[in-house]
């Protein structure tokens, strides 16, 4: 790989920037792949990623019917944590951090992961028990976190409202995650694309697939609308998508798919310097390195594909925020939208095996994928190479709906996020 | 010397009203009509801001919405608002504004610096660099570009104004007050149909504000003044004034935020408010949103006093300023013609009229020609010069191709551009709710496609420019819109004015203008200058495979301003078409998303927020007498509960300790009101709860009371209560405070769509009935000097039972249950008598040494027993064999949630089961509630992840046992009776304790049957 | 903000109402008859379908009954509102 520094941007400076080299290439399909990974998000392209790296498979392709990162992974708020209740949450989503914080240098590109911390706030009795044990789970999984009190998150964030009296829901205290933080949601993408590339995967934007052949209830391609390719294993990871995918295959998933709604303000001086989530008030926030307050909320309460969610979504995270932080009352919106995200009953994700050999799913990541790319692409790689799921992603299975060991993190994880 | 800019005359300013205000502390006048921008050029003031990543001056470039660069800060203090674009703030007396990211002044800024660093500062340079060492994106890179962040400064303060909501249904709803809105509006008004009619500007009349044509042989405002007042006089037309429509969502909804005394002061002067937030509701939209004129790409086309064309005609024409003393107008098309004329007219030195087409020929350009303007027809304006300001222009001669230029170099001074690239239509409102756009060759931008529901595009949205043709558009689709609602038929009934005569030549598409030098050694061409994109970004996005429109806007950061791209956007695409050798209308544009401007955030919260608002509050009859007994409050669902009642000098712990030894030993009395009630009759009512909880039902006879849980059909545990039978069909059900709402709906849920064949009517009653609860030994004599009608003996009202009768002489049913393990009664009453009954029971147990106890209490009381409180000791991921509850499981019937108590994990032998807990070191040493339970003893230490072995839920000082208590969920707990289990501390302790029974108190339940 | 036919009280906004995901799935009438993968599949498995889509609603701050609408999940476009118990228009799925 070419690298990237100060010194190749110097170095270009002097020529007008004219000789930069592609960041990747824009190949055709090849008939025959070793794997065809669908669906060229932040999970699909850190899954090719990991089968080359961790896993020798380079003979790989990732077919994306639009553009890289074009899904969930452009649309989210851009929050890293790991503080989940289960164990087996907190070891995947806890993987997915430790990979975060070596990620820049791995693959040469800067993916500006800002370790600010995560705080995630209680306003009643209940959520201060549910932030209590999920922070001692956290510590004895190895996930570092602490309980502030009400007047520690007033230090750590100056503008918030922790008047007792003067607010509906008063903040009582927090959990805090030092290592969670934000990291750059573009820049997964295309920075993993570049590695992809660098490993010789094949990553290929503008294929649609449109169906996916089996033989003996085995994989044996999948028809795109750049022509067949031929493979025996695929792994599926289209968030929003899933179950279109899977209505290909013949299979069924727990998964529905929902809108997800964020905003951004207009950019104003630094303000909070932190990642505030509250779960009871149903809204969370953070600052971007532009400026933008990035605000996000639940998803809407019924199926949608459109990438469009309801207004009134909006309006009540923006009370919300106003009631919590009221100095952002006289600043304004600058933006709002949607995607489009699988949920699963348990609000835990499925990264398993189908009941259609050679073919993999790893969807339902619902408010939460964006944190989990890297541990979940790490996982699949790992599921899809050796075709048995690693220990760290053994519990997202499908069968776990059959046997009802579901991994519930609703009100559990104290957010919805 | 005062507004030296401004002209003798003209405008619609009211020059007998002059304003005073300031920017960066100097003071200035203004009159009342001007924009805080209008009022700057006409006090010769062109540089009022920095650019975000080099810091280049910048000036007030358009006129309106689209303006990406005269952002200010205006006021200070509580009311102070970051990044207001001064083009759209309207002048009022005192107006203090000060420039954004510069210091220390906009004319001198430190950080201008970074220009000089500029060529290592290409798109995307942060992807590529900031890495190494890797200690320092933490510690160096990252807070000097958090430094740098953001223009403006968010107030310090809560905000002092307040701002409402409205909601309204319309037939017709109409967007933009121009000539294409004012004529649907009046065709649709006409016929009697109710129509909102908004423009985000003070005055209706849209583009006739700032322009010269006539209508009907008029100045065309003149039409439109007599537009608004026949509107004025419709009955069912509401005209909405500085009222931009900011978002058009699903089925007619579109939310408007009208400025109602933003142009009065810097807060609200009048104790109105604000600002208000329209949610209309319409049936059908008419979209006459016009169009943004959009610059042409040229080197070094960002100093200040290079604007849009129709940006100059507007402050000449609408504001009587003038704009610069020598203007080079250059164009593709015709209308920046008229700007050249408007500028003549006025006195303005013309100096040259560019025309990037050889030829062209319309009424425009023979009267330019005829005024002598020098026409330099086939040329470009290659590059500029200037400062602060613009002083000169280059100007080549064109190549046939459009993509070269040759020859000698005009240098003409100039202190002002008029540049025109042509017109895009605003079709932001059209695509927010999924309208699709098309390209359209003859005007070169995209135009209205299909349109979402009863949504229509009239005028310059729709790529129609001519006024003639806009208002006909606008007649017609205020005809579609009114017969889609019954009024007419769809031809149109009112009369378009006449037009003059409209000849035009055609436009001659140019997203970027070549230069001497090629891409990217040519100097910076600004295709979005708030955040210093340029034609070169565009082209490095595509050499390093950045091709999709997405990829090259988010990897340029083009359109990532506050304006949006409203400016550039097109530019940019028609660009990076070029980049990729594709077609414009291949590569499309970016998605449109609200809002169109940016939006208050106070005016979405309204008026609902703070304790009372925010969200409902639920407070019980009784709860003044709580407040006035010095009771805390817990927030419980939406209910306010009493958490406990202090007395003077009490500490938390000694109030509970004295309320629990007075309920144990005398009497407490708890205001119970908040438990769900839900009233359930019916013939199958007995069948329905049979199928509901998990235990059998039918059996119970009326006058009976039986405690119930409830699972979800996962079969996890969802609620808890205890119902009783008033009658054959006719039950009393109670569920948990919190999840009242909840239990309800799914009650609902399965009566209406699983089993319809059930007779059974479900009414929430939970706020109909007080509900005061008495438990201790003392409870019966106290129960007895309220209540009549009912022989209270053990025997004849045993535990488990209700009765009719009367309490204090008002009709109730007392209830002998116990959640404490005491005797206990339960006192229901209509809820308008709840507090006349709660002083009777009160005066009846002051012989007895009655106490009000609260939540904590009534948590400690219940522990002691070992009662489960759902929600609590319960997550939604327990099933009731985790709790020992087998005996209320039936086997005779199905009940949701059964099915799924079979699976295998429900019958997992090392689950977590309920459990007490006691410490060992300390017995008063309270344990956190949420604290993990290990076997191993040094787990703050031990390698991680250390096994779980259960957690605390519930935890509590019992003064009745004199030691503390815990209820706990344990890995095969119930097996482990006696066994010790470790709960490490974040702050290094370890507890030690011991597994018991749940139940620390009166097992045998001795006490609640006497 | 979607606007939504109460079939008993007519158009109301969006907030009025709660959602009931998929329609027309029964619950098994014996459940024991049933295995755990056919339980799993009545619970959690959902058609999630793209496009026309047969969904329930609840007027929750209205009438509070329960009913059903047919949907396009790309666009959120309405195309039917039917009581409980009606046949669903268009037929099979």
């Amino acid at each position: 790989m070419r690298k990237y520094s100060i010194f190749s941007l110097a170095r270009n400076a002097l020529s007008h920037h004219e000789n930069w080299w592609q960041a990747w290439r824009s190949p055709e399909p090849k008939k025959r792949y070793d794997a065809v990974i669908i669906g060229g998000g932040g999970h699909g392209l850190s899954t090719a990623y990991y089968l080359a790296k961790e896993h020798g498979m380079t003979n790989i392709a990732v077919i994306e019917k639009g553009w890289l990162g074009g899904g969930n992974t452009g649309r989210n708020t851009t929050i890293i944590r790991s503080n989940y209740l289960w164990t087996a949450s907190a070891g995947i989503y806890e993987k997915g951090l430790k990979l975060w914080e070596g990620i820049t240098q791995e693959v040469n590109f800067n993916m500006m992961l800002s370790q600010r911390g995560v705080l995630n706030l209680g306003h009643n009795l209940q959520d201060m028990r549910t932030i209590e044990r999920r922070v001692n789970a956290n510590r004895l999984n190895g996930v570092d976190g602490v309980v502030l009190n009400a007047q520690q998150v007033k230090e750590m964030v100056p503008i918030i409202n922790t008047s007792e009296t003067n607010t509906r829901f008063p903040v009582l205290g927090s959990s805090y995650q030092p290592r969670g933080g934000i990291a750059r949601h573009d820049a997964l993408a295309w920075g993993m694309a570049r590695a992809c590339d660098d490993l010789g995967i094949d990553v290929i934007q503008q294929c649609e697939v449109t169906g996916i052949r089996r033989e003996d209830g085995q994989v044996t391609g999948v028809d795109t609308t750049k022509g067949f390719i031929e493979t025996n294993k695929v792994g599926a990871v289209t968030a929003g998508n899933s179950g279109v995918i899977a209505d290909m295959a013949g299979i069924r998933l727990p998964v529905q798919s929902r809108p997800l709604q964020a905003l951004v303000s207009e950019p104003i001086k630094p303000v909070i310097d932190t990642v505030v989530m509250s779960g009871a008030v149903h809204v969370y926030i953070s600052q971007s390195d532009k400026g933008e307050l990035v605000i996000g909320a639940g998803v809407d309460k019924y199926n949608g594909y459109g990438q469009k969610g309801s207004i009134s979504v909006i309006e009540e995270q923006l009370a919300a925020l106003v009631e919590l932080y009221p100095i952002v009352s006289r600043l304004r919106l600058l933006r709002h939208w949607a995607g489009c995200v699988d949920v699963c009953p348990d609000a835990s994700p499925l990264l398993t095996k189908t009941p259609v050999d050679g073919l993999y799913f790893n969807c339902g990541w619902g408010t939460g994928g964006w944190k989990a790319t890297l541990g979940s692409g790490w996982c699949f790689a790992h599921t899809i190479a050796n075709d048995e799921p690693h220990p760290l992603n053994e519990a997202f299975s499908m069968k776990r709906f059959e046997t009802g060991a579901v991994i519930d993190e609703h009100g559990a994880a104290g957010v919805a996020h | 010397m005062s507004q030296t800019k401004r002209l003798q005359s003209g405008g619609r300013i009211d020059r007998s009203k002059p304003l005073t205000f300031t920017f960066n502390g100097q003071s200035l006048q203004g009159y009342e009509g001007d924009t805080l921008a209008s009022a700057l050029l006409a006090n010769g003031i062109s540089l009022v801001s920095r650019s975000f990543k080099l810091h280049r001056p910048r000036g007030i470039m358009g006129a309106g919405a689209e303006c990406p660069n005269s952002l200010v800060q205006v006021g200070r203090g509580a009311g102070t608002i970051p990044n207001l674009r001064a083009t759209q703030t309207e002048l009022y007396q005192g107006l203090e504004a000060n420039s954004v990211n510069c210091w220390p002044s906009v004319k001198f800024d430190v950080n201008a610096v970074t220009g000089l660093f500029s060529p290592l500062l290409p798109a995307g340079f942060y992807y590529k660099t900031f890495k190494w060492p890797k200690s320092w994106w933490d510690k160096v890179y990252e807070p000097r570009i958090r430094k740098a962040a953001g223009f403006g400064k968010a107030p310090t303060e809560p905000d002092p104004d307040r701002y409402d909501k409205k909601n309204r249904h319309c037939d017709v709803l109409i967007v933009g007050a121009g000539p294409a809105g004012l004529a649907a509006a009046l065709e649709a008004g006409r016929r009697g149909a109710r129509v909102i009619l908004c423009d985000e500007q003070n005055e209706f009349g849209g583009s006739l504000l700032a322009n010269r044509q006539y209508l009907d042989g008029k100045p065309g405002i003149e039409w439109a003044k007599t537009a608004v007042a026949e509107l004025e006089s419709l009955e069912e037309v509401t005209l909405l004034a500085r009222t931009t429509a900011f978002g058009h969502y699903h089925h007619g909804f579109v939310s408007l935020l009208e400025r109602v005394t933003d142009h009065m002061g810097l807060t609200s002067p009048d104790g109105r408010p604000r600002q208000r937030q329209w949610r209309v509701r319409a049936n059908q939209v008419v979209l006459a949103t016009g169009a943004i004129e959009r610059p042409l790409v040229f080197c070094n086309n960002d100093r200040p006093g290079i604007m849009p064309a129709s940006a100059v005609s507007t402050y000449i024409n609408r504001y009587g300023v003038r704009p610069g003393q020598r203007a080079v107008v250059f164009t593709n098309n015709d209308s920046a013609y008229q700007t050249a004329l408007d500028l003549n007219d006025h006195g303005i030195d013309v100096a040259a009229i560019v025309d990037v087409r050889p030829e062209s020929d319309s009424v425009l350009v023979d009267r330019a020609r005829k005024e002598e303007i020098p026409i330099y027809g086939g040329y470009a304006v290659v590059d500029t010069r200037g400062g602060q300001h613009v002083s000169g222009v280059k100007v080549m001669r064109l190549n046939g191709r459009g993509d070269g230029v040759y020859g000698e170099i005009h240098h003409l001074d100039c202190d002002l551009v008029a540049s025109s690239g042509g017109w895009n239509p605003v079709i932001h409102l059209h695509s927010h709710p999924g309208g699709t756009m098309r390209y359209d060759e003859s005007i070169a931008s995209f135009v209205p496609d299909q349109a979402v529901g009863n949504t229509y595009n009239a005028g310059a949205c729709n790529g129609n420019f001519a006024l003639g043709g806009c208002i006909t558009e606008g007649l017609s689709a205020g005809a579609t819109a009114a017969a889609g609602v019954g009024f007419g038929s769809e031809d149109i009934e009112g009369e378009a004015p006449a037009t003059g005569k409209q000849q035009e030549s055609p436009l001659r598409p140019m997203w970027r203008v070549p230069s001497r030098k090629a891409i990217p050694r040519a100097p910076k061409q600004f295709i979005d200058v708030q955040n210093d994109q340029t034609s070169a970004d565009v082209y490095l996005a595509v050499r390093e495979g950045y091709r999709s429109i997405e990829h090259i806007k988010r990897y340029t950061a083009m359109g990532f301003g506050t304006d949006q791209g409203k400016l550039g956007n097109i530019n940019g695409a028609g660009i990076a078409a070029e980049a990729l050798g594709e077609d414009i209308a291949k590569v499309g544009t970016t998605t449109f998303r609200p809002a169109y401007t940016p939006v208050t955030m106070g005016a979405f919260a309204g008026r609902e927020l703070g304790p009372e608002r925010f969200h409902a509050v639920r407070k019980t009859p009784m709860h003044k007498w709580h407040v006035d007994h010095g009771a805390l409050f817990e927030n419980v669902g939406d209910w306010k509960r009493p958490w406990y009642y202090p007395k003077p000098g009490e500490s938390m712990r000694e109030a509970l300790d004295r309320e629990s030894y007075q309920t144990r030993h005398a009497v407490g009395v708890l205001d119970a009101s908040t438990l769900g009630k839900i009233d359930v009759r019916g013939p199958d009512a007995a069948e329905f709860l049979n199928r509901v909880y998990t235990s059998g039902w039918k059996t119970m006879e009326v006058g009976k009371a039986r405690y119930g849980i409830m699972l979800s059909e996962d079969g996890m545990i969802m609620d808890d209560g205890v119902s009783a039978r008033i009658a054959e069909d006719h039950y009393h059900m109670t569920t948990t405070t919190g999840g009242a709402a909840r239990v309800l709906g799914h009650l609902e849920e399965y009566l209406q769509t699983e089993w319809p064949e059930l007779q059974v009517y479900l009414t929430s009653t939970t706020d109909q009935w007080a509900a005061i609860s008495l438990a201790g030994p003392h409870a019966r004599d106290v129960v007895a000097k309220v209540v009549s009608g009912v022989d209270l003996s053990g025997g004849a009202f045993p535990f488990m039972t209700w009765r009719d009768c009367e309490a204090a002489g008002v009709p109730a049913r007392l209830f002998r249950i116990s959640f404490s393990g005491e005797l206990g009664f339960e006192i229901n009453v209509q809820a308008n008598y709840g507090q006349y009954v709660w002083d009777a029971v009160w005066e009846a147990g002051q012989e007895y040494g009655i106490t009000p106890y609260g939540t904590e209490t009534m948590h400690i009381l219940r522990a002691e027993k070992g009662f489960i409180i759902a929600g609590q000791d319960t997550d939604g991921s327990v099933n009731p064999m985790d709790f020992g509850m087998h005996g209320l499981l039936s086997k005779k019937k199905d009940y949701i949630g059964r099915r799924s108590l079979s699976r295998p994990d429900a019958m997992r032998e090392d689950r977590e089961q309920f459990v007490g807990l006691v410490t060992l070191e300390d017995p008063k040493e309270i344990i956190p509630e949420g604290a993990q339970l290990v076997e191993e003893p040094n787990a703050n230490e031990a390698p991680k992840p250390v096994p779980l072995h259960g957690y605390v839920t519930s935890s509590y000082y019992s003064s009745t046992l004199g030691h503390s208590i815990a209820l706990a969920m344990v890995k095969r707990g119930r097996e482990r009776m006696d066994d010790v289990l470790y709960s490490p501390q974040a702050d290094g302790r370890v507890i030690q304790c011991r597994i018991t029974s749940p139940v620390f108190y009166d097992p045998k339940g001795e006490r609640q049957n006497v | 903000m979607l606007h939504i036919k109460c079939p008993w009280c007519g158009w109301r906004d969006e907030s009025e109402f709660g959602y009931g995901g998929e329609a027309h799935i029964e619950r098994p009438k014996d459940p024991d008859s049933v295995s755990d993968a056919e339980w799993a599949d009545y619970l959690f498995f959902g058609s999630n379908r793209r496009g026309d889509f047969r969904e329930r609603w609840v007027h929750s701050a209205g009438c509070r009954r329960w009913f059903n609408a047919v949907r396009d999940t790309t666009t959120y476009e309405f195309k039917a509102f039917y009581r409980m118990g009606e046949e669903p228009p268009g037929g099979e799925q």
